[in-house]
């Protein structure tokens, strides 16, 4: 357990440190580097059994406790994995930008926040992590300094700081009920049949789902989303969303107040509504990122279904859904950028025969469409299966019926894309194109050897026993009871 | 009851955010939600005659517990006044920027990006 | 323009040093009384800021610049980051551990009591008023017909 502070104080050292190494580029691209890969090693040196941190050497009643439990280690190497490749992107990518040095400080504090978020227990601490992983974001979405994007970057702020403010209401009312802050006393001491504990989970779940874009709230995400540059957006929409809103959720629903007291069914069709929602909105747009954006909404719905099924087989979808879209949103999000750095154009309908002069480009969108598609052997079919089956075999008929229809969906919308973008004739236009540097394309085949491999994360015994299943089974061991006995 | 006049001041900011036009305004309902929650927090360790919560060796007191008022609450609060700090400070550079571009606090006015 | 009239000027340039001083005391003082790094941190932003507000931006850039103040926030920073990492790199004590508290005995209600907490006060104090500073120096000199060059 002792590595765990690491995971929050790496990225700070390094973000600091960038400041002072403006103007040396060679050593600024071997830190990025050096931090980011120390992380996924770290990340994967981690031990399996569940653990506590005590910082500062306090009392876990009074002190912050660090924890890490099989879930939490399973989101901490898709960060750490997806970080690492997003910076390695950025280093050829980010060249069109000036003031590379404070991107990658951003990128860090980021980073700092959501590893401070999936290890930490204790509730102030996590609104602490989030407010810094989010205003990080906040700032690297008006990046640009355009003026979208500084408008996309307004409207995410407001939304985002209304979303932390909830969080931070519901914290003071945790707060006032149970005398304590650390997750696992909290859980003890929650009377659940108390009319206060009701507001909690109103305010937690408004909270957490305008941070996760659920579907009420998702407005702000295609915005925000297509505005920041791309390695961001694979960032924000692979791990970010997912990191802040729904592993917190998922936390606080199954670990704290219970599976009995959560109002799982109205999450499932909240999921349902905004998997709707986010690919109708998908199929009017005809900007690459925005599309993707809008396309993220839906996934997240499926997410949230498998969560509120709140069986098992719902749940090992879910997750298995958050580790897969991380894979392949990511990397259209990459090949998107790749598309625009190459070409500076967005809007595909406008394109056209770029695989005569981007062929790897072409190649990992095409592993990216068809896993998003749940095109069989790639990573996307296996977690669509499960949630079908997870949805068919707790009797509810519909919701299976709606992530089929989604799926359906997404199928046709994909390929579509493609063909606009990648097949038929050049224009005139852009005879000259290059294909994107090295530097670009090789992160982009490491997010395809995921989306290829992430199926067997189900298939292949050892893997599953190892990284899944208990992660699963941490979730469903129920509230959090008798971890700290106690009192000071 | 006090209490639910935090709650009030809560929803009187969210009612500025969502319902205001000009950006100065909605940053500054945001500031006012923040502040209703500190003070939330704030009486929650308030005390009727409580004493101050220092645990000392020249001055001991038995009954410790049950008078001091509840130091945590302050601390997280200063903690939250920093962060309010930082997205303010966030946000005013984000208005001014937008200023310069179109010339206007008027939300309705900035419509580059659809839907 | 340089400023305001040569009455504010004069008076700024007494009361500056009041301001500084009453800053650092509350800094220093933070572990025994109320007040701390952030709140003392403030108040000597706030001298910087009223000597920027006297003089001119000219006269405050002679003073403590935009990249001077950059660079000492992060100094404070990394003090700060410093600080934690010292008790986890010595054996047997967690990350953000009272390292002196441990190592040495204090006389309680004492300046140099309660162990690294007056150190964290004063990177956290440093950390707040130059930080502060260059967000006030950001926000009002900004722009948007000069690139910014950094």
């Amino acid at each position: 357990m002792g590595l765990l502070p690491l995971f929050v104080a790496i990225p700070l050292f390094s973000a600091l440190l960038l400041g002072f190494i403006e103007h040396k580029k060679g050593i600024m691209h071997t830190l990025v580097m050096l931090t980011t890969s120390a992380l996924v090693i770290l990340a994967f040196a981690t031990p399996l059994q569940r653990g506590f941190y005590f910082v500062g050497g306090h009392h876990p009643f009074v002190g912050i406790t660090l924890m890490l439990d099989p879930l939490n280690r399973l989101l901490l190497i898709v960060v750490q994995i997806l970080v690492f490749v997003a910076s390695w992107y950025s280093i050829g990518y980010m060249e069109q930008y000036t003031a590379k040095s404070r991107y990658f400080s951003f990128v860090f504090l980021m980073l700092a926040g959501m590893n401070g978020i999936v290890i930490t227990a204790d509730f102030f601490n996590l609104y602490v992590y989030m407010e810094i992983a989010t205003i990080a974001s906040y700032a690297l979405v008006a990046y640009g300094g355009k003026a979208h994007e500084l408008e996309a970057s307004f409207k995410y702020l407001v939304l985002g700081s209304i979303s932390s403010l909830f969080i931070l209401l519901g914290i003071a009312l945790i707060y006032s009920q149970t005398a304590a802050l650390n997750m696992m006393v909290v859980a003890q001491r929650l009377d659940v049949t108390n009319p206060i504990t009701w507001l909690i989970i109103t305010v937690f779940a408004a909270g957490f789902g305008l941070k996760s874009a659920l579907f009420p709230f998702h407005s702000w995400l295609p915005d925000a989303h297509s505005s920041a540059p791309a390695p961001v957006s694979a960032i924000l929409s692979g791990v970010l969303i997912k990191v802040v809103g729904i592993y917190v959720l998922l936390r606080f629903f199954y670990n704290i107040i219970g599976v009995d007291q959560a109002p799982l069914t109205l999450i499932a069709w909240l999921g349902a509504l905004s998997s709707l929602v986010g690919v109708l909105l998908a199929m009017g747009q005809h900007d690459f990122k925005r599309l993707l954006a809008c396309h993220s909404v839906s996934q997240v719905g499926y997410i949230f279904i498998g969560i509120g099924l709140g069986t098992p087989l719902g749940l090992i979808g879910a997750l298995l859904h958050i580790v897969n879209h991380s894979a392949f949103k990511s990397l259209l999000f990459l090949s998107a950028g790749s598309v625009e750095y190459a070409t500076g154009e967005r809007n595909f309908h406008s394109m056209g025969g770029l695989a005569k002069v981007m062929p790897w480009t072409n190649a990992a969108s095409f592993i990216g469409f068809t896993s998003i598609g749940g095109v069989p052997p790639l990573n996307g079919f296996w977690s669509k299966l499960i949630l079908i089956i997870a949805c068919v075999s707790s009797g509810q008929w519909i919701l299976g019926l709606i992530i089929v229809v989604v799926a359906i969906m997404t199928l046709t919308l994909f390929p579509k894309i493609q063909k606009y973008v990648f097949l038929g004739d050049l224009p005139s236009k852009f005879r000259n194109v290059k294909e994107s540097p090295w530097s670009m394309i090789l992160p982009m085949l490491v997010l395809c050897f995921f989306c290829i491999v992430l199926g067997a994360l189900v298939v292949v015994p050892v893997l599953r026993e190892t990284y899944f299943l208990p992660a699963v089974q941490a979730l469903l061991s129920g509230k959090w009871l008798g971890v700290f006995q106690n009192a000071p | 009851m006090i209490y639910a006049l935090c709650i009030v001041l809560f929803l009187l900011g969210l009612y500025g955010v969502l319902v205001k036009k000009n950006l100065i305004k909605i940053i500054i309902s945001l500031a006012m939600m923040n502040n209703a929650i500190n003070l939330f927090f704030i009486l929650l360790a308030y005390r009727k005659n409580g004493v101050v919560p220092i645990l000392s060796f020249l001055q001991p007191n038995a009954n410790l517990y049950e008078t001091a008022v509840d130091p945590l609450p302050q601390a997280l609060v200063l903690t939250s006044v920093v962060i309010g700090l930082g997205v303010t400070a966030l946000m005013v550079a984000l208005a001014i920027r937008l200023y310069y571009v179109y010339g206007t606090f008027d939300i309705t006015k900035m419509r580059k990006l659809r839907g | 323009m340089t400023g305001m009239t040569i009455i504010v000027k004069t008076v700024a340039e007494w009361i500056k040093g009041f301001i500084i001083f009453y800053g650092v005391y509350i800094v220093l003082l933070g572990h025994l009384s109320p007040g701390g790094g952030f709140a003392g941190g403030v108040i000597i932003a706030c001298s910087f800021i009223m000597m920027e507000l006297a003089f001119g931006k000219d006269q405050a850039a002679k003073e403590l610049s935009k990249h001077g103040s950059h660079l000492l926030d992060e100094y404070g920073a990394l003090a700060i980051l410093f600080l934690g990492l010292l008790g986890y790199f010595l054996p047997k004590l967690p990350f953000f551990s009272n390292v002196l508290m441990q190592k040495f005995s204090f006389i309680p209600f004492h300046i140099l009591s309660a162990g690294s907490i007056p150190l964290i006060n004063l990177a956290i104090g440093l950390k707040v008023s130059t930080g502060l500073y260059s967000v006030y120096i950001y926000l009002s000199h900004y722009d948007p017909r000069m690139q910014e060059d950094e």
